[in-house]
């Protein structure tokens, strides 16, 4: 296609507007499927509710406090993580179900299938946060360092969201069945959970005790739960990630992006079949 | 013959040890509507696959319009459009959402979107359930939205790829209108189909591909006229059968085809007279309910074709 392309300036623009339009197809189906909007609104309170006060009866924060204040960082770094789950279920449906092959057999812009993919989890994402700033609030879970830190906080999960949306993208293409891709789903579960999200690593075995400390959820948790002020911050011998939570999110999120994005791009261009 | 409008040349493509393609050539004459046939795993899907951009082949090449299906895919693209087993619509959006998301992906002007999805939905008689989410549509409707969707920014060829696979004999029915009046507008249309009657009420010409060659081309009653007439024989008592054969393969030379009370056989070009028929039978005191000549359909064509090339390998 060199040479012949539309000019750059053209194909930028409409990288931008397919993007949106696939953005907007996205939103679309939620407009039409209300039950969705509701469970997916639903479930971040239900998760207060249920580590706060099930798990909470039980465990003790490490220096004291409220085990409520120590778990809504833990929640906004789940919810974080969830993005690439739904981004890989709704990329592969569309991969088995021919819609991939309708866009690209089409004059559209080739970056704006994941462009708007990713973008449309970006807006689901921040609902699904918004929602879960209003549970959190209302079992008396608060920032305590003022506006900057907080803002802070909630840019890192994004960040890292939208980096976390672009391995969905690549595993959703790479597995083509939306079959396959709904029983991955359960996966997800494990990496939040082998985290500080829910309790110190400190009292794991060494072995898991070393990839909680590593695992991004835990960077992402220890970062909230210093920008927010709220308890559990690292002992003395935490590891690295742990000790600079900010710096770990940001090198996650870009060593994602620099692996996923060209990944993803390559799988959808690709024409081997 | 006016310029061809697609044109393939020696296509090769393999999936590992599997050849689908073995140099395969096509060219479709410009306003057209090309059928290609083939039994499951002929090719016809790699092809299409090829010819809308979506596959590279390994050796050969493919014209659209004049460009180049791997160089230029870009100005291909935008002179196609695909339906049928490997296009879809979004089964979670309403019909009209759906051709409103293409239409914008085709670039078109949110107003212009708006206006080409209404006029399609119209004209394809769909507007009853635009509203409608398409998860809760019929397959021949899906399959019709599929074919409008398509048909967004009026394409110079259309891939139809099995269009009505799976479908009813109505929905069936209506697919084959809509595609004819296409063809009216003078869209190209490229239709691959394992049904023969599809075949052989769209097609102008005929490629059949098997073991990813064409093996044959030309109109249906072209493919036809290579086999023959042939000559049907019902009997009114099985136990004749026999009998009825030895006169048949007599007069015709070759063995007849039998299935149960009834009997078939390629007739010999010529002065072949029905008349004979009746009299020879009837003196080898065979009573026949039943006796027809007649063109042979396009799948008795079909079956010799792809028959004569297993023998040949």
């Amino acid at each position: 296609m060199t040479g012949l392309a539309p000019p750059l300036g053209h194909r930028l623009r409409w990288t931008f507007t397919d993007g949106l339009t696939l953005v907007g197809r996205e939103l679309g189906k939620l407009r039409h499927a209300p039950g969705e909007i509701v469970a997916a609104l639903i479930f971040p309170a239900v998760m207060v509710v249920l580590f706060g006060y099930v798990f909470g009866s039980a465990i003790q924060v490490p220096d004291g406090g409220d085990y409520r204040q120590y778990l809504m960082p833990g929640l906004f770094a789940m919810v974080t993580f969830s993005a690439w789950l739904g981004v890989m279920t709704r990329t592969a449906a569309d991969a088995c179900r021919g819609v991939m092959d309708r866009f690209r057999s089409m004059p559209m812009a080739r970056l704006a299938v994941p462009f708007g993919q990713t973008g449309a989890d970006l807006l689901t994402g921040l609902l699904m946060l918004a929602m879960m700033v209003g549970t959190g609030l209302l079992v008396g879970w608060q920032p305590h360092r003022g506006l900057i830190p907080t803002v802070q906080a909630f840019l890192l999960m994004i960040v890292l969201r939208y980096a976390l949306s672009w391995v969905g993208v690549y595993v959703g293409l790479a597995v083509k069945n939306d079959q396959v891709a709904d029983a991955m789903v359960p996966l997800g579960l494990p990496f939040t959970m082998l985290s500080n999200a829910f309790v110190p690593t400190d009292g794991m075995p060494a072995l898991l005790r070393f990839l909680a400390d590593w695992n991004p959820v835990s960077a992402l948790t220890a970062a909230s739960r210093d920008l927010f002020g709220n308890p559990g911050a690292p002992s003395g011998d935490a590891a690295w990630p742990l000790e600079h939570p900010v710096t770990t999110v940001l090198l996650w999120s870009a060593a994602l992006l620099v692996t996923f994005v060209p990944l993803s791009l390559r799988a959808y261009t690709r024409k081997g079949r | 013959m006016p310029d061809p409008i697609v044109v393939a040349e020696g296509l090769h493509k393999a999936f590992g040890d599997t050849h689908a393609l073995r140099g395969l050539d096509l060219s479709v004459p410009r306003g057209t509507v090309c059928g290609v046939l083939g039994p499951n795993g002929a090719g016809k899907t790699t092809a299409v696959r090829i010819l809308a951009t979506l596959s590279d082949p390994d050796a050969g090449r493919a014209r659209i319009a004049g460009h180049d299906v791997v160089r230029e895919a870009g100005k291909v693209r935008a002179r196609i459009a695909l339906a049928g087993q490997h296009a879809a619509v979004d089964e979670k959006l309403t019909g009209r959402g759906n051709l409103r998301m293409f239409a914008r992906l085709s670039h078109l002007s949110r107003r212009d979107a708006r206006r080409r999805a209404d006029e399609l939905l119209e004209r394809f008689d769909l507007m009853d359930a635009a509203d409608r989410k398409v998860a809760g549509y019929s397959g021949g409707m899906r399959r019709r939205l599929d074919l409008i969707t398509s048909l967004i920014l009026r394409p110079e060829v259309l891939f139809l790829d099995e269009p009505t696979t799976g479908l009813d004999p109505r929905s069936r029915g209506e697919i084959w209108g809509s595609v004819r009046e296409l063809v009216a507008d003078g869209t190209t249309v490229l239709l691959t189909t394992q049904y023969l009657d599809e075949a052989d009420q769209l097609a102008d010409d005929i490629a059949v591909v098997d073991h990813g060659q064409v093996i044959a081309t030309g109109t249906p009653d072209e493919l036809k006229a290579t086999l023959g007439d042939r000559l049907d024989v019902e009997l009114e008592d099985p136990a004749t059968l026999d009998t009825a054969a030895t006169v048949l393969k007599t007069l015709a030379g070759t063995d007849p085809t039998v299935t149960a009370d009834r009997l078939s056989v390629a007739l010999p070009g010529g002065g072949f007279r029905l008349f004979d028929v009746m009299r020879e039978l009837d003196r080898a005191g065979v009573a026949a309910a039943d006796v027809r000549l007649r063109r042979p359909t396009l799948d008795e064509v079909f079956l010799r074709l792809t028959d004569r090339k297993e023998l040949v390998r």
